[in-house]
């Protein structure tokens, strides 16, 4: 060691200092690999993760709204056109409908006037038929009550009047 | 046991001006054994009765300055203990002052200086830097008023260190022989220097690195102790005298200028951890680093 005393301060006092402080060292470096560090690591993994997990979080919260959006918007679309067709569809039944009706009435109509016809006609006949009677009736008994003498033989006395009334008729008929 | 004054050096009375000297440095046991005392006497040589004293051994292993590395440890695992508990994604205030000292030795020194290699020498940089920053804040500080690593013990231990933390990174990575070669001879240098180059590169990364790292940490704290002591003690020591009315004020003057010198010392301080610090990532990041 004599060599050595000519250092002075640069030769430790006491070897003790130099194992004490290596042991001491590799104490606190002990404590620092592990616990301190991973704990302050842990810390920041855990920030890092939040952040980030917050903003995908944002992001897919995003998106949603955006589809949502999407979605909605295609509804409304879907929905405005149904109420379109909806809408040309009852305008369509309705002209529909109204022509039926005004065709059923047109129908029904030339139904009454056609039944009013046929009854006049019928009447008529009718009409035509008891006169032609009453009035060969009248005028045989006009003429017999005329001439004075009784017609006895009816068959010819109907048949004059049937010539009669015949003529009679188609003056009628021209005159119209 | 004189009271106190052991614990910074021993306060002379107004008699003759000792100057402080590198015995001021000197470690006491803390249960000094039968006969210590004696034979350590604070000025002037031990009794000739001393030659054949053989100290205990806690005069040795449990001295005043071991006690204090001791503690000064026991602070450091306690602070980072205490800031690493109960941690909140969103920091309090005692999170938020443990993170900005963390962070400043992860990123600041550790990821600038290692790149993305950093983590796994993280624990051994943050054990570092706090434990020589602690040290070296008791020189300024009640109640030690002595920096730990002016004893030269202590920085050698963590050159040591050191040294063995880089040349380990380096050999795990390369293999012995590849790491070696690569240490003591860079790519690109001539074949006809060599000679030169290979014992200069030896010298430089596997004596000089952990010797000036060691020297460096020591020779400033214990450089600046020194400048203190000298103020503070010829300060005392003027300011003693009787009628003499300028020694009195130079005196008060030189006490007034060692708070300066505290402050000086408080920042050199934490800028000896924060070198030590830097270089052994440096060195560990030499070690390792590719061949561009």
């Amino acid at each position: 060691m004599l060599p050595l005393e000519g250092l002075g301060p640069l030769l430790p006092e006491h070897l003790s200092e130099l194992f004490v402080g290596i042991a001491l060292f590799a104490i606190i470096w002990f404590v620092a690999a592990k616990k301190i560090v991973p704990m302050f690591e842990k810390t920041y993994a855990e920030r890092t993760a939040a952040i980030s997990g917050g903003l995908e979080k944002a992001e897919s919260a995003q998106r949603e709204a955006a589809a949502a959006l999407e979605e909605y918007k295609t509804q409304l679309a879907g929905a405005r056109a149904e109420a379109a067709k909806i809408r040309d569809d009852a305008r369509a039944q309705a002209a529909e409908i109204a022509a039926e009706i005004k065709q059923q009435a047109a129908a029904e109509s030339a139904r009454m006037v056609e039944t009013a016809k046929a009854q006049l006609e019928a009447e008529r006949t009718a009409v035509v038929r008891s006169l032609r009677t009453e009035i060969g009736g009248l005028a045989t008994e006009l003429a017999g009550k005329i001439v004075g003498e009784s017609l006895a033989d009816d068959e010819r006395s109907r048949r004059s009047v049937e010539r009669f009334l015949d003529e009679l008729e188609a003056q009628t008929a021209a005159a119209k | 046991m004189r009271p106190l004054g052991g614990l910074l050096v021993p306060l002379e009375g107004a008699g003759e001006f000792v100057p402080p000297s590198t015995s001021s440095f000197n470690s006491r046991p803390l249960f000094p054994s039968a006969g210590w005392e004696e034979c350590h006497p604070h000025e002037g040589a031990a009794p000739a009765s001393c030659t054949d004293f053989v100290p205990a051994w806690t005069d040795a292993w449990l001295t005043n300055h071991v006690c204090q590395a001791a503690i000064a440890a026991l602070v450091v695992i306690g602070f980072w203990l205490w800031m690493a508990r109960k941690q909140q994604i969103v920091p309090g205030k005692r999170q938020f002052v443990g993170e900005w000292l963390y962070d400043f030795i992860r990123n600041q020194i550790a990821r600038d200086v290692l790149g993305s290699e950093y983590r796994k020498y993280l624990p051994y940089l943050v054990a570092l830097f706090t434990f020589i920053l602690v040290n070296n804040l008791f020189g300024e500080f009640f109640p030690f008023m002595f920096p730990t690593f002016s004893k030269i013990g202590f920085p050698y231990g963590l050159a040591i260190m050191s040294f063995l933390l880089y040349n380990a990174a380096g050999i795990r990575k390369y293999g012995f022989g590849k790491y070696f070669v690569k240490m003591v001879l860079p790519p690109g240098v001539p074949w006809y220097v060599t000679w030169l180059i290979i014992p200069l590169e030896f010298l430089s990364n596997f004596i000089v690195r952990p010797a000036t790292l060691a020297l460096r940490l020591f020779a400033n704290l214990f450089a600046g102790h020194l400048v203190i002591l000298v103020f503070v003690l010829g300060g005392a020591w003027l300011l003693e005298q009787k009628d003499n009315l300028f020694y009195n004020f130079s005196g008060g003057v030189s006490i007034a200028f060692s708070f300066a010198i505290f402050a000086l010392e408080i920042f050199i301080g934490a800028l000896q951890a924060y070198i030590f610090t830097v270089l052994t990532a440096q060195y560990v990041h030499s070690a390792i680093a590719e061949e561009h």
